[in-house]
Formats: C-alpha cells, sequence, structure tokens
C-alpha cells in the first residue's frame, strides 16, 4: 500500500514537470486537438459508412478516431519520448539508485500518462457532442471505456518497449514518428477506411493501431448489442504483452554511452 | 574497532576485452572517509557503481551494511546516499521539490529545510533546476544524496570542474557529515581533496591496487624528489654540479636526499662565502607522491 502511496505520488511530481514543459505540453495536449480541428474543417464534409446500414459526417468520424490517436500520442509517442529524455539526462539512473520500487516508477508514468489520455478523449467527445451531435451513445459505454483503458495500457508498454531501441534522446521523435506515422494513415485514423484496398486491410491488421481504432470507433457507434470488438482487443492485448516483455527484459535505466 | 560499513573482496569485472578491475580488496569501517584514487580510467567508477548497485560484477565478493548491492535491497538503499558523476534531475522542478520528492522515498527523511541549509542553496530554493550554475546542480545532487539521511555516503568525484571557492565548501560539507559519524566513500583524482578529506586511501591503477594507507604514511613511504632552488652565478662543486640544472642565474637541484644535499650545498657556500639568493627548498607534495606511485606502477606492470 506504501508503494501504492509513492507511485501516486509520483504522478504529482510528474504532472507539475509536465505542466511545466512547454513542448511536453503542446504535442501531448494541443496537438491532438489541432488534429481534430483540421481534419474535421478539411475532410468533415462527406458521408462514410461506418458499419452496416450506420452512415455518418465524416466529420463525426473524426471524433472517436481522433481519440484513438489522442490515447498513442499520449501513451506510446509522450513515454517514449519523456523517458528517452530522463534516461539521457540521468534523471532515471538516479531514481533507480534511490529506494523507491521500479514498478511503482514505471506505474506513475503510466498513470500520467492514462490520465492525460482520458482527459483527452473527454475533450473530444465534449467536441463531437457540441458541434457534431455525437453524444456517447450510454449502452456502449462500458465497451469504449475498456476499449480506451486496454488501448491505453497496450500503447504504454509499447512505448516503454521502444526505448530499447532508441539510441539517445535527440534520436527518440525520430524513431517514434516513425514508426507511429505511417500506421496513423493505413488504420483508419488520419483517413476513414471505407473500403480499404487488400494491402492496406492486411498490413494495418498486423499492427494493434488499426485493431484499437476500430474498437474505438465501433464502440462509439453502436453497432450492435454491447459494442465491443473483443477479437480486435486480443490482437492489442497480445501486442501489449510483447511489449511488456521486451520491456522487462531490455529496459535502460542507464543513458547509452 | 568499529564494524565493516563495506567490505570488498577480490573484485573483478571485464567490459568485453577490458579488464576494467583485476582482483581488488578493501575494507571501510563505520565512520571512516575512505578515499579511491587514481587516473582516468583506472576503474574507480566501475568499483564505485558495483558497490552502488548499478553495475554487475563478474568475480568477488561485496558488502555494504551487510548487503550484498547486487541483490538492489531496498533496506540497503534505504541506507545509501549516492551522489553520481554526473547530475540528473527534473529540470522542471525546483530544488526544494527535487529534495522533497526524494526524501518521501526514505522511512527516515531529514527535513527538506535542514538539508538545503547544508549543501547552502536556501536562497535558490524556490529556483527551478533550469535556472542553476554547475556547481549548484552539483550541490542540489548532494542534498539529493543526504536527503534519506544515510549511513553510508558514495561521493564519485563530488568536486569535478568547481571552482576554488566552491571546492572550499564542498570539503567543508563532507568534513561536517564525517563529524556526524557518516561513514564516506570518496573517489577523486585530487590529491588536495584527498589529503584533506581521507582517513584512509586506496590509490589503484589499470584495476590494481598499487598503494594504501593514511594520507601521511603514503609520503612518509615514498620516496620522492625534494627540489632546491637558489641563485647563483659561478662554479658549484663537484659532488653538486651532477644534480644541479642550471639555467642562467636560477640553479635547481634535485635531490632524494635532502638533507645531505643541503648540507653538502650550503657548507660549501658558507666556506667560500658565497650568497645563495632566494634559497628555497620545497618538499614533495601528495600530489607528487600520488604522480610517483602511478607512474611506477605503469611502468611496472602494463595490463595484458
Amino acid at each position: 500500500m506504501r508503494d501504492l502511496g509513492l507511485a501516486f505520488r509520483q504522478v504529482w511530481y510528474i504532472n507539475k514537470a509536465f505542466v511545466r514543459n512547454p513542448a511536453a505540453l503542446f504535442f501531448t495536449l494541443i496537438f491532438p486537438i489541432m488534429f481534430l480541428v483540421i481534419f474535421t474543417v478539411i475532410f468533415g464534409n462527406g458521408h462514410l459508412q461506418v458499419a452496416p446500414g450506420k452512415t455518418v459526417r465524416v466529420a463525426t468520424f473524426y471524433v472517436p478516431a481522433i481519440a484513438a490517436f489522442s490515447v498513442v500520442n499520449a501513451c506510446y509517442t509522450n513515454i517514449a519520448i519523456s523517458l528517452s529524455a530522463s534516461r539521457d539526462l540521468g534523471a532515471l539512473k538516479r531514481i533507480h539508485g534511490s529506494p523507491l520500487p521500479v514498478w511503482s516508477y514505471m506505474f506513475a508514468r503510466i498513470l500520467h500518462a492514462v490520465a492525460m489520455a482520458i482527459v483527452l478523449v473527454i475533450i473530444c467527445a465534449v467536441f463531437g457532442a457540441l458541434f457534431y451531435g455525437a453524444t456517447l451513445p450510454t449502452s456502449t459505454l462500458p465497451a469504449f471505456v475498456l476499449t480506451l483503458v486496454v488501448g491505453a495500457a497496450v500503447f504504454s508498454a509499447l512505448g516503454v518497449a521502444v526505448t530499447a531501441v532508441i539510441p539517445n534522446a535527440d534520436a527518440a521523435p525520430a524513431v517514434v514518428n516513425g514508426t507511429i506515422l505511417p500506421l496513423l494513415f493505413i488504420s483508419n485514423v488520419f483517413i476513414p477506411l471505407e473500403n480499404p484496398s487488400g494491402w492496406i486491410d492486411v498490413v494495418g491488421k498486423i499492427f494493434p493501431l488499426r485493431h484499437f481504432a476500430d474498437a474505438m470507433i465501433g464502440s462509439f457507434f453502436q453497432l450492435s448489442g454491447s459494442g465491443l470488438h473483443a477479437n480486435d482487443l486480443y490482437v492489442m492485448l497480445a501486442w501489449g504483452v510483447g511489449g511488456l516483455l521486451v520491456a522487462l527484459r531490455t529496459f535502460r535505466w542507464e543513458p547509452r554511452t | 574497532m568499529a564494524a565493516n560499513a563495506v567490505e570488498v573482496e577480490d573484485l573483478r569485472k571485464s567490459y568485453g576485452p577490458v579488464e576494467a578491475v583485476r582482483g581488488i580488496s578493501f575494507n571501510v569501517s563505520e565512520g571512516e572517509v575512505f578515499a579511491l584514487l587514481g587516473p582516468n580510467g583506472a576503474g574507480k567508477t566501475t568499483t564505485v557503481e558495483i558497490m552502488e548497485g548499478f553495475r554487475s560484477r563478474d568475480a568477488g565478493r561485496v558488502s555494504v551494511l551487510g548487503f550484498d548491492p547486487a541483490s538492489g535491497n531496498r533496506r540497503l538503499k534505504e541506507q545509501m546516499g549516492i551522489v553520481l558523476q554526473t547530475t540528473g534531475v527534473d529540470p522542471y522542478l525546483t530544488v526544494a521539490e527535487t529534495v522533497d520528492m526524494f526524501r518521501g522515498y526514505y522511512p527516515k527523511p531529514l527535513s527538506r529545510d535542514d538539508v538545503i541549509k547544508q549543501v547552502g542553496l536556501e536562497d535558490k530554493a524556490g529556483s527551478r533546476v533550469t535556472r542553476l550554475s554547475g556547481g549548484q546542480r552539483r550541490r542540489l545532487d548532494v542534498a539529493i544524496a543526504l536527503a534519506g539521511d544515510p549511513r553510508v555516503l558514495f561521493l564519485d568525484e563530488p568536486t569535478t570542474g568547481f571552482d576554488p571557492g566552491a571546492k572550499r565548501n564542498a570539503w567543508d560539507v563532507i568534513k561536517g557529515l564525517a563529524g556526524l559519524g557518516k561513514t564516506i566513500f570518496l573517489t577523486s583524482h585530487s590529491m588536495d581533496e584527498v589529503q584533506f578529506l581521507a582517513d584512509r586511501v586506496v590509490i589503484i591503477t589499470a584495476g590494481k591496487i598499487v598503494a594504501e594507507g593514511t594520507p601521511e604514511s603514503l609520503m612518509a613511504g615514498q620516496e620522492a624528489d625534494t627540489l632546491i632552488r637558489f641563485g647563483f652565478k659561478g662554479t658549484l662543486p663537484e659532488a653538486l654540479r651532477a644534480v644541479a640544472h642550471v639555467d642562467g642565474d636560477a640553479v635547481e637541484l634535485v635531490t632524494r636526499d635532502p638533507t645531505r644535499t643541503l648540507y653538502e650545498l650550503t657548507s660549501w657556500a658558507v666556506q667560500n662565502g658565497v650568497q645563495l639568493e632566494g634559497l628555497q627548498v620545497t618538499r614533495p607534495s601528495l600530489e607528487d607522491v600520488y604522480l610517483e606511485i602511478t607512474k611506477e606502477a605503469e611502468a611496472v606492470g602494463t595490463p595484458a
């Protein structure tokens, strides 16, 4: 219990440093909202079939899609870049030499990222409700929240894991964006995939992002029953477990010299 | 006799084909200020980081306060304070917040204001780390090491890059901690520092111990050259000419037997009515002794 308390205490310090860091604040919190506004303004006018018998305005599609992007951005991108920066500074080594348990520290980092993701998803949902009448359907809310939590956990694990191939803080944005940007374009996030061509479908479904986007969009538009996309969640969880194993085996507390 | 705070026995560590530490052993008593001295690349940081639990060892036994640091035991970490060679704290937190954050990790921390006062950062308590000078960051590092009221402090080259005033202040802080009965493990290249602070010194080069003892005993045990300087124009007696460097009026005699050389010089001068302008005798400093020891060690055994 004391260690859990230490983790929550650590979240408070992480957040203090986070809100004072203009770059982190901009790229984590402002960036996704900017995308939401730009995409809905530029591409929002058409109509799109999100499921058999369900057609919505493209602007509405972007509400859950950018919510998914927000989660990836706050968890994967933010964790990988901020951990690399702390590692290069020697701050991770300093923490590692203290009695703070490793899991308390990692849990705090992830908890903060997930909290940021939730704030962003709420902003997206409010934005959708205000401007596009796209309110969250109450019957699929549990599925939507579950998808959100699983996605945040999976992309946090992957964010920690990817630091193993990041040589230093300068290279972090390149590695992180190089891995996530192409996927954002082919995974039903930045561009709605109404009838994806074969290879985009096949390649996209190898990676967890497509499944996360599909599950978020699916539960948001209430297709049938609970709105839960269990198969998508299984693929994501497999990636999450893989990421966790890589993170446990390869995570480094010290800068590479 | 006090119990040993640190015990190291036949410690070995290689990085690939390079043997950084080649079988070193020493003990540090509780309450002692112990210095590990050596040139760059001698294995000091490797040794201290093994004791701090950051690195694994290849062979040998290490015990810190009765724990094996490789186990990462929390009870051990709670009693240890560490100052690393490089600072590593979040630049966006203030001095007070940083100290508080670390205090929270320990069961019986010192008060925040005491810690900040001890390192002389009272005026900077509300400043963010980004606004501190290099020396102030180093002092913050010491503050973090003190936050948990440790029994053992590891200081890895704590004053490297300090100006003379800041160095003196840091020494006073360390002396003060020693006065409180803390065990202090210091690495340094600076003989001055070690002479001022340490009860006992171990000198290593190329991963091996080459000398060990109190600073005084190291100086007494080592024959190093004494320098005799004076101004003189003319011809020196035969016996002195062999050891003299003459540069115009300036004469330097280098000797390992200063008593005899001085006697020869001054008795000759008095008998012949010669004035030795500005006669000066310089004893070897600990720095010279250290250079002598490390030079000898390198000449004897170059690592395989």
